[in-house]
């Protein structure tokens, strides 16, 4: 197979209303910064991917068309993915899996959400016939899952505070991140007003508008560049009703972290990976996910977050940008995660950076906790 | 290059209105179908893609009411496109040549009955300047028909022709939705929706389902001697701003065209995504088809489900070279407003 890397990121600042650009502008910000950093130019470009969440969070019905002009697509072949709030994830996989089948050099690929121009929780409320109508969003829905974790490995009540005061920590080393807020911690967080049982109003993940572009190009196009080696990639999804499912741990994630590790040969990723962006739109998903992907025991994620492990300064940093919890422009948030990786191992990620970061993982799940998007990338090829 | 097959497809029967059949109702049969003409299940499938639009079903993530219709225990490899699922066999394709999977299920589903089609494609415009003055998909396709006309590309009486053919055609099709032959007389009594373009010049409200299963080169010939090979595939897109572009040609189609080297080969058959009656002769002419027989199923005239009928133009393709033992196809399939984003598929049979 091709090997494929990415040698450049862009993002926009992120805030809850964008109100300065279009859509297309939003788009548009994040694609030049991105093709900056890469130092290429259009003609370099040979196809785009186009990842958003659900057209109803803008009421643009299929935006690539509209968007074809403003991420340079006219003439070019392009392609829109969505894959619920994974989508950033899986965009950034397919579009490498562009050039990794052979048929293009280099693909740019964008992200984005312009939340301000609906109202997501509406969106993500479907009233579907002969169903009873759960007007839950995201944070109602996923906080009965997360009130199990904690009822099956007695996690206690302080953790998720710590997680979403850790983040924010983070957010503020990181200028382009939504949450700005001086002085936060577990007190502060703790403070906050209780939305969903046990999730409290600093633990949930902002509603933002913003984009994330990335260029990525074979081996041979790469030259003298700074890269970030995919030497991993991988999608999964289960059904969201299926008997058997765990939703606290989920198989697609399970199998999706085995199948990029191998892809990578990690065969302990608690030690060789050095850190990693994971999609944590609420506090208690950090543990959850450090169980989830294997990097320790069922059980023993809450402790590794306790311990201060998954801090900036810890053995395993998880989310040094900030994370979901300081900027989600949904349909980009999985591919901040996975720029974000990239940033790490190529030395990018400025104030944010971790000391000698050689491999990082890019995680975003979406769905029911169902669908699932991963990526390993790292400064030496496979 | 790795060559890759369709070894598989099938599409549910055209509605008018599936009622109280939903979605998955209308899917689980044609993806069943695909699977027992092969002696397969969704075990035997390495990537799994799907085409649908949220707006149809009036509700965010239609894709996942589709994954209800499949087995998704243990996990599998998925994605989705908000697009025609021919864009879902596109990335089913690079996902079978970048060797992620040998096998790929790739369906699409769309009811159009429930809402409003013509409210619903407005919102695919410029939503700050020209999505608020909801223009419908009828009006935005005869502006293109009107420079057609106006630049005697095409013929009112060639319009007539592909409405009138793509009747007869249809009645060897069990899947379509109009079968009644029209006559020139009514064709010609019948109303303008939008000028130049006739109610019957338009393609029907349509609800459906169609699944297409795609195979490496090696695992092709374990399902059957002769594979249908997707020689070559190529789509692009133009502007969004109508204003800036030439409705009288297509670039896009022009360089798909010359890409995949089409002037060099005899095709035996074609199917076009042509919603519009005009969209056909202008297509035959610009892509130099000549006497080649175009929508032998009737095509998008007689049945158009929104997110397949792109899918369906190559899956009718396919299903032609199979039954008819002929060499050469030709598929195209099209998204947004005057054939914006365009889509040729150039299919083999293995003889």
């Amino acid at each position: 197979m091709i090997q494929a890397g990415v040698i450049g990121v862009g993002q926009t600042n992120y805030d809850s209303k964008r109100r300065d650009v279009s859509m297309a502008g939003l788009v548009r910000e994040a694609i030049d910064h991105a093709m900056l950093a890469a130092d290429v130019d259009w003609d370099a470009i040979d196809a785009v991917v186009l990842g958003k969440a659900p057209d109803m969070f803008e009421g643009v019905v299929m935006p690539e068309l509209y968007l074809a002009d403003a991420i340079g697509a006219v003439g070019k072949p392009v392609l829109r993915v969505h894959t619920a709030g994974s989508v950033g994830g899986s965009t950034a996989v397919i579009a490498a899996s562009h050039v990794c089948a052979g048929e293009f050099k280099t693909v740019l690929t964008v992200t984005f959400e312009k939340q301000s121009e609906s109202n997501a929780t509406w969106a993500l409320s479907p009233r579907y016939p002969y169903s009873p109508h759960i007007n839950a969003g995201a944070g109602g829905y996923f906080a009965p899952f997360i009130r199990e974790y904690i009822r099956r490995y007695e996690a206690p009540e302080h953790i998720g505070w710590k997680v979403a005061a850790k983040d924010r920590q983070n957010a503020l080393k990181n200028p382009l991140a939504h949450l700005q807020i001086p002085g936060i911690d577990e007190k502060m967080v703790s403070e906050t007003p209780m939305l969903w049982e046990p999730l409290r109003y600093l633990e949930s993940c902002p509603s933002s508008d913003g984009a994330c572009a990335m260029v990525i190009t074979s081996e041979e196009m790469v030259g003298s560049r700074k890269v970030a080696w995919i030497n991993g990639m991988a999608l999964r999804s289960e059904g969201t009703l299926s008997a058997g499912r765990d939703e606290v741990n989920p198989q697609a994630g399970i199998d999706c972290a085995k199948d990029i590790y191998q892809q990578a040969g990690i065969q302990n990723p608690r030690k060789e990976i050095d850190c990693a962006e994971i999609y944590v739109p609420f506090s208690w998903y950090e543990p959850m996910w450090l169980e989830n992907l294997g990097f320790c025991e069922l059980g023993e994620g809450w402790k590794l977050t306790d311990e201060g492990v998954t801090r900036l300064d810890g053995s395993l940093p998880v989310n040094m940008s900030g994370g979901v919890l300081s900027s989600n422009p949904i349909g980009a948030s999985g591919m901040i995660r996975f720029g974000e990786a990239a940033l790490q191992v190529m030395g990018l990620a400025e104030d944010h950076q971790v000391e000698d970061a050689n491999i990082a993982m890019g995680h975003a799940y979406g769905g029911a906790a169902q669908f699932f998007a991963m990526w390993i990338v790292s400064s030496s090829k496979n | 290059m790795k060559k890759v097959a369709i070894v598989g497809y099938a599409q549910h029967k055209i509605l008018p209105n599936a009622g109280a059949l939903n979605e998955v109702e209308l899917l689980m049969p044609v993806v069943h179908k695909v699977f027992a003409d092969l002696g397969i299940s969704q075990d035997d499938i390495g990537f799994t893609c799907s085409g649908s639009c949220d707006y149809l079903q009036g509700a965010a993530f239609a894709f996942v009411e589709g994954l209800s219709a499949i087995q998704t225990h243990p996990p599998i490899k998925e994605s989705h496109v908000e697009m025609d699922a021919a864009w879902a066999l596109y990335e089913s394709i690079l996902k079978v040549k970048m060797g992620d999977a040998e096998t790929a299920l790739v369906y699409g589903f769309g009811k159009s009955s429930p809402g409003n089609l013509d409210s619903i494609i407005s919102l695919q415009m410029d939503p700050y300047y020209i999505s608020p003055l909801w223009p419908d998909r009828v009006s935005l396709a005869a502006l293109q028909a009107r420079v057609l006309l106006e630049q005697k590309i095409i013929t009112a009486e060639e319009m007539m022709a592909a409405v009138v053919e793509s009747r007869k055609h249809a009645a060897s099709n069990p899947n379509a939705l109009i079968t009644d032959l029209l006559s020139e007389d009514l064709y010609n009594s019948n109303n303008y929706k939008s000028s130049p373009l006739r109610a019957l010049d338009c393609p029907p409200i349509s609800d459906g389902a169609s699944a297409m299963i795609i195979a490496s080169e090696d695992k092709a010939f374990e399902y059957t001697d002769h594979p249908i090979w997707i020689e070559g595939i190529d789509h692009r897109i133009e502007s969004s701003n109508l204003g800036s572009r030439d409705l009288a040609t297509s670039p896009t189609i022009e360089s798909s065209a010359k890409l995949l080297q089409l002037e060099n080969i005899n095709f035996d058959v074609a199917e076009l995504h042509t919603q519009f009656s005009h969209e056909l002769p202008f297509l035959q002419k610009l892509l130099n088809l000549g006497d080649v027989p175009i929508n032998l199923s009737g095509g998008p005239l007689v049945g158009n489900v929104m997110m397949c009928a792109g899918l369906d133009a190559i899956g009718k393709t396919y299903e032609s070279l199979v039954k008819n033992q002929l060499k050469h196809g030709l598929a195209h399939a099209t998204s947004g407003p005057c054939l914006q984003h365009n889509m040729l598929v150039h299919l083999e049979r293995q003889s």
